[in-house]
């Protein structure tokens, strides 16, 4: 069982005031607070170890690749991938996504193939589609959801075909936290012959993640939203996949040689090992590093701990606000199937009037569409307000915030 | 004369259907900024004076005592700004 009070205290922010009010931070679904570990392993990092990787045989470059190297290997383990070769450093889930649609797909995607997307998407796996068919010509499918945000199995087994090559899903939905059953999309999706990839930008912070039981050929996720630095994420894909795609950016990093012939006048290429073939340039080395005390500090806890405090949370909410006869939630009710992500309207107000309500308390939610348009079209939203919690969240926040939910409906 | 950059400090076109807009104003000029709109515009409602509900030349409006007001059915940030000029300058 995860102590949430004793949590509270690796996180500085937390003993913020906002408008004369104790900060309750209900916006995790959109990025997660610092704990002193992480601050600290920046800090650090800046202070003892900072150079350019791969790049010098200097003692400091050393050190900031081996701490580099060694935060691939921390997440490929908190993941259970096959090692570094298979774990892509990113800036996060939107550039892990495109990564893949232009790297794999730019290549691999033509005429009458076609993309499965699902209508609970965030536009990070909608868009990089819709843009490389406009060049490409191939189809993008979207597969429906249930009436509760929930994916509708019977309807993707109706979409999957001969012509799919590629099935595009979230691990969890960042609107409602329903979370999909990948393991048996992805195996319907491989009878098919078509590869997956995986959205899960609100699983890793969330649950336990194991990308070979999931079997999934790409799985991609940000750092910031479990605990990390902005600016880093990562891109899981495997390895035999990997090995066989072009590389997404050119430069330095990723190239072994590049020989000039001075008869034909150009150069030949040949790339380098993975990862690295897909992280050319300098990459965020002290993001990497940050995200490693990220993910060391979540294992510390255990996943699963994380998965049962949040559920707990969960049904909490799901009970206080049923005090709150204008509060109309959206999703399933059953915190068992989701993660902590609760969205929610009150009876006349504009989602943004209640935001900006509950900013007034010190309260921080997020409201609008929270970069899921469509979904919100399936439901017939004009937009949602949102709470979303994690491993400091209590069950006191969730009275507060339902106090303060009574309030606004006396507006 | 002054300009409106001198009270505001963020327009935010909110996402959703509504596409309201969320003015935050500038943290040291709240008080004044509260006075001058409740002097000009018409308080149709007041909730501990922590929410008043506003009417300005047709524009309803929320302001909030943390010094953010959010104004709906606008056509773009031009009538906005106009607005703002109107009641703050
Ligand atoms: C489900 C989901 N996918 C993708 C993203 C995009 O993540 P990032 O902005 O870190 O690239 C988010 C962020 O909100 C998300 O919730």
């Amino acid at each position: 069982m995860l102590d949430p009070y004793k949590i509270r205290e690796d996180f500085p922010i937390l003993k913020r005031k906002i408008n004369n009010h104790p900060l309750i931070y209900f916006d995790n679904a959109a990025t997660t607070q610092k704990p002193r570990q992480v601050i600290g392993a920046i800090r650090e990092f800046y202070e003892k170890y900072n150079a350019n990787v791969h790049r010098g045989v200097h003692t400091l470059s050393q050190e900031a690749s081996e701490l580099y190297e060694n935060a691939h290997e921390e997440v490929a383990k908190f993941i259970n991938a096959d090692g570094t070769e298979e774990i892509i450093f990113v800036r996060g889930t939107t550039e892990a996504i495109n990564l893949v649609a232009y790297a794999w797909g730019l290549r691999n995607l033509k005429g009458e193939d076609e993309v499965l997307v699902t209508l609970m998407e965030h536009h990070s796996n909608i868009v990089p589609w819709e843009l490389l068919s406009k060049i490409n010509g191939f189809q993008v499918r979207y597969v429906d959801v249930n009436p509760d945000g929930t994916l509708n199995y019977e309807a993707f087994g109706n979409a999957i075909s001969e012509k799919t090559r590629i099935v595009c899903m979230s691990h969890v939905s960042n609107v409602t936290g329903a979370i999909n059953d990948v393991k048996k999309v992805a195996k319907m999706a491989h009878e098919y012959g078509a590869l997956v990839l995986v959205d899960g930008a609100q699983s890793v912070p969330h649950l336990p993640v194991d990308v070979k039981d999931l079997d999934v050929d790409f799985f991609a996720f940000s750092g910031h939203k479990m605990l990390g630095p902005t600016g880093i994420g990562a891109l899981y894909g495997k390895r035999e996949i990997l090995m066989e795609m072009e590389p997404f950016h050119g430069g330095g990093e990723m190239i072994r040689d590049v020989t000039f012939n001075t008869i034909t006048r150009r150069c030949s290429i040949s790339w380098n090992d993975l990862p690295w073939k897909f992280e050319a340039g300098t990459p965020n080395i002290c993001g990497g590093v940050g995200l490693m005390a990220a993910v060391k500090y979540l294992r510390s806890i255990g996943m699963e701990n994380v998965k049962e405090h949040e559920e707990t949370l969960t049904e909490h909410a799901m009970h206080r606000t049923q005090e709150c006869g204008k509060v109309k939630i959206y999703g399933p009710r059953d915190a068992s199937v989701k993660c902590g992500i609760i969205p929610f309207n009150v009876d006349g107000l504009s989602s943004h009037d209640v935001a900006l309500f509950l900013d007034g308390y010190g309260i921080m939610v997020r409201s609008g569409f929270h970069c899921a348009q469509p979904l919100h079209e399936v439901f017939k939203l004009k937009s949602s307000a949102r709470v979303s919690f994690y491993i400091y969240n209590t069950r006191e926040e969730i009275d507060r915030f339902v106090e303060v939910l009574k309030e606004i409906e006396r507006i | 004369m002054g300009a409106i950059e001198d009270y505001v400090a963020r327009i935010e076109e909110t996402c959703g259907e509504e596409r309201d807009f969320v003015v935050v104003f500038k943290y040291d000029k709240k008080g004044e900024v509260m006075a001058k709109i409740l002097q000009k515009a018409k308080v149709e409602k007041s909730i501990s004076r922590i929410i008043f509900e506003l009417t300005f030349k047709d524009v309803s409006f929320r302001l909030y005592g943390t010094g953010k007001a959010i104004f709906r059915n606008l056509k773009d940030k031009d009538e906005l700004k106009n607005v703002l000029s109107d009641l703050l300058l």
